[in-house]
């Protein structure tokens, strides 16, 4: 869904342009015009351009509404009238400049400015991360926001527990398993948005060089960074569909980071999956290659989470509003390959990342060499999508379910609803100018085999390989 | 110190240098010259603020000596008061004394989780880290000192019909002075030893935290040098807490 809309939705174009149609008409109900998904030049004013977008919009609707929707009169207009005089015109019958204004002023009064959000040094967090260096935090009056980093996830739970950070950025099913209070006080969390999607790997010592599928890794010792995390989902995932019984076989700890690239050095792990820039760095230190990007696996599957509690969100709407559309702004920021050689020296230096620019521009870029003495091009290694879909809660529950993570019965559809907030992320992307789907579900294939998100219960029985 | 040893001590601090040096070169590690061109980085601007997660090493060390000073000043004063009291009280103390041992043998950081939990405020955490490590020598051996003074003081206090609070403080703490200054000492060396786990395992501020962002980082270069910094800078306390503690120490 990210490719295909950088079309101009209908209320974007230039209501000032004969030829331009302000009408939706594309058939995937994305408010395009019909045909403008394979335009390769984006119409759209930048999503940094937020003033711009606002006052696009605003032109639009009272444009519109002058002709009272009638589209061809608009353009006979337009045509005989030419733009400039027609913007002179209309502004003098009503008072645009003040509409305009009045609309980027939506967001409200902020409850609280000195928002604080916990963060890991870690490329997954990019648009949390670089909000602030780049200023996406100021731009919706978040003027004291703060980044404290964080040493591990459970620090992050801790704090976003504790309430001594406002908002965090966390692992997908963290949000997921707080809320269900699996290993967690149980305290409702929301994730009005997804950060990145791919981006992770499975890095093996450099000994293991000739090791090419999971039953090669029986007796592998391996880490992940949390239990709550998509990356023991999907090494378990995938060392079961490769026959490997994860729990009983290989043997896979919790470790921060860090700490498996000096394990790895050390000889105390075979291979971790985790988020980058460690499997890269692992290449960097030249002691391990990257066996295979996550997104081999599940193209698209998401990885970490903004979060926020539930609580918190209710107190400061107007706080939380302001914070979502900077993550967003600034998730889609990201997701625009030609920003991230400018985002990896943002966030290189010491107060964030604290990494070499080299290593987090490999991973963001998608040119990277992988340790094997090849040099790979993927530039979709990782990318940036803020909607969060409920379909992938759901997986998550199944899975959670199926490693014995949740014991009990769970209603998969209520709990996915409640904490990803696919509704609200789309109405931001919406006045962002981007088209989000329309329903938080869809299908999603996973190594090649097919998670219907209706019958939950069907895929998880359909494993033969799991603990409950 | 006097000369011979001065010349033996730096004799075997260049001996200690060349050793460190021997060991890493070529290797992977740190050698002590890549520690110096790292340390001089560092201690050129020892006082920027560069963000909430990016502070110079003075800074960091100022945050770690503001967190030391306050955990073991309220523990001090707390160990001091509780000891009085129950050295005072030979049966509750002999009754309470086990327990006081049992709460000294455990390791200050076992009781993070469940202050964090308790509490839910990491600042206030380390606080209480530094403050549960800085107790309990304290109060065992001003407990133990009170318990000891010479009968033959508190009965000449006693005649002289002298108030409670003068009595504290003009016979038992003096008398008592040179085995609470040991406590202290000791509660000193086991606060400063516990604020730099408890920095880097509540990512709050400070040379603990240094630490972790450097390892992060895997520069394991910065890691020696914080290190050292931390060693020194626990010396430097340590002689300043003596200098102090010279002016309250009594001898017979």
């Amino acid at each position: 869904m990210r490719s295909e809309h950088v079309n101009t939705p209908g209320c974007f174009a230039d209501p000032f342009d004969s030829e331009a149609s302000l009408l939706s008409r594309c058939a995937c109900g994305c408010g395009g015009a019909a045909g403008t998904h394979d335009a390769p030049i984006r119409k759209v004013p930048a999503s940094g351009d937020r003033e711009g977008l606002i006052a696009r919009l605003v032109e639009s609707a009272v444009t519109r509404a002058l002709f009272g929707g009638h589209e061809p009169s608009r353009r006979v207009f337009m045509r005989a009238m030419g733009a400039g005089a027609a913007v002179a015109l209309i502004g003098g019958m009503f008072p645009l400049e003040a509409a305009k204004a009045l609309a980027s002023e939506k967001i409200g009064t902020l409850e609280k400015k000195d928002v604080t959000i916990g963060f890991m040094p870690i490329t997954c967090g990019t648009p949390i991360i670089m909000a602030h260096p780049m200023g996406f935090y100021a731009r919706y009056g978040l003027t004291g926001a703060v980044v404290q980093k964080a040493s591990g996830w459970a620090m992050i739970r801790d704090w976003a527990v504790s309430g001594q950070t406002d908002y965090a950025h966390m692992l997908a099913p963290m949000p997921i398993a707080m809320t269900l209070g699996l290993g967690s006080t149980r305290m409702p969390f929301v994730v009005p948005a997804i950060e990145n999607v791919n981006g992770q790997a499975i890095t093996l010592h450099i000994k293991h060089d000739k090791v090419k599928t999971a039953a090669q890794m029986k007796g592998f010792r391996f880490a992940v960074p949390f239990d709550y995390s998509m990356h023991n989902l999907l090494l378990r995932y995938f060392l079961a569909e490769g026959g490997v019984n994860p729990d009983t076989e290989v043997q896979i700890r919790v470790l921060p980071p860090p700490e498996m690239v000096a394990n790895l050095k050390a000889g105390n792990l075979d291979g971790y999956l985790s988020p980058d820039p460690f499997n890269q760095r692992a290449v960097y230190e030249k002691v391990g290659f990257i066996f295979k990007l996550t997104r081999d696996l599940w193209e698209g599957h998401p990885c970490c989470s903004f979060a926020v509690s539930e609580k918190f969100a209710k107190e400061a709407p107007n706080a939380f509003r302001a914070v979502v559309h900077a993550i967003i702004d600034a998730t889609l920021y990201s997701s625009d390959p030609a920003n991230r050689k400018e985002i990896a020296v943002a966030i290189a230096p010491r107060n964030y990342l604290n990494q070499p620019v080299e290593v987090i521009e490999q991973v963001l870029t998608g040119e990277f060499p992988d340790g094997l003495g090849n040099t790979l091009s993927v530039p979709q290694r990782i990318d940036f999508d803020p909607f969060p879909w409920q379909s992938m809660a759901v997986w998550i529950l199944t899975q959670l379910k199926r490693w014995g993570y949740i014991k009990e019965d769970v209603d998969y559809r209520k709990v996915a609803e409640s904490v990803f907030l696919a509704g609200d992320c789309a109405a931001v992307m919406r006045e962002m100018g981007k088209a989000p789907p329309d329903t938080g579900y869809r299908k999603h294939t996973i190594m090649g085999k097919e998670f219907n998100p209706a019958e939950p219960e069907a895929y998880l029985n359909s494993f033969s390989m799991r603990k409950t | 110190m006097n000369g011979r040893a001065i010349i033996l001590s730096c004799s075997l601090g260049c001996l200690m240098l060349l050793l460190w040096h021997v060991a890493t070169a070529g290797s992977e590690l740190p050698t002590p010259s890549a520690v110096l061109k790292v340390a001089r980085e560092f201690l050129r601007s020892p006082f920027y603020d560069a963000g909430p997660n990016d502070k110079g090493i003075g800074i960091l060390a100022a945050y770690s000596i503001g967190r030391l000073a306050a955990g073991f000043g309220c523990a001090s004063v707390c160990a001091v008061l509780l000891g009085v009291w129950l050295g005072r009280r030979p049966i509750l103390f002999a009754a309470l004394n086990p327990y006081i041992q049992i709460l000294r043998a455990i390791s200050p950081i076992a009781w993070m989780p469940l202050l964090l939990y308790s509490v839910k405020d990491s600042g206030i955490t380390a606080f209480l880290v530094v403050f549960m490590a800085s107790l309990w020598p304290t109060l065992a051996n001003t407990a133990f000192g009170v318990a000891n003074i010479k009968k033959d003081y508190l009965n000449v206090a006693a005649i002289l019909q002298i108030s409670p609070l003068k009595t504290l403080l003009r016979i038992i703490l003096p008398a008592a002075g040179p085995t609470i200054v040991a406590g202290l000492k000791i509660s000193m060396g086991s606060a400063w030893v516990a604020v730099i786990p408890a920095e880097a395992l509540l990512g709050s501020m400070g040379l603990g935290y240094f630490v972790w962002n450097e390892w992060n980082n895997l520069s394991l270069t910065s890691v020696v040098f914080a290190i050292l910094v931390i060693g020194i800078v626990g010396v430097i306390v340590d002689f300043l807490f003596s200098r102090l503690s010279r002016r309250l120490a009594y001898t017979d």
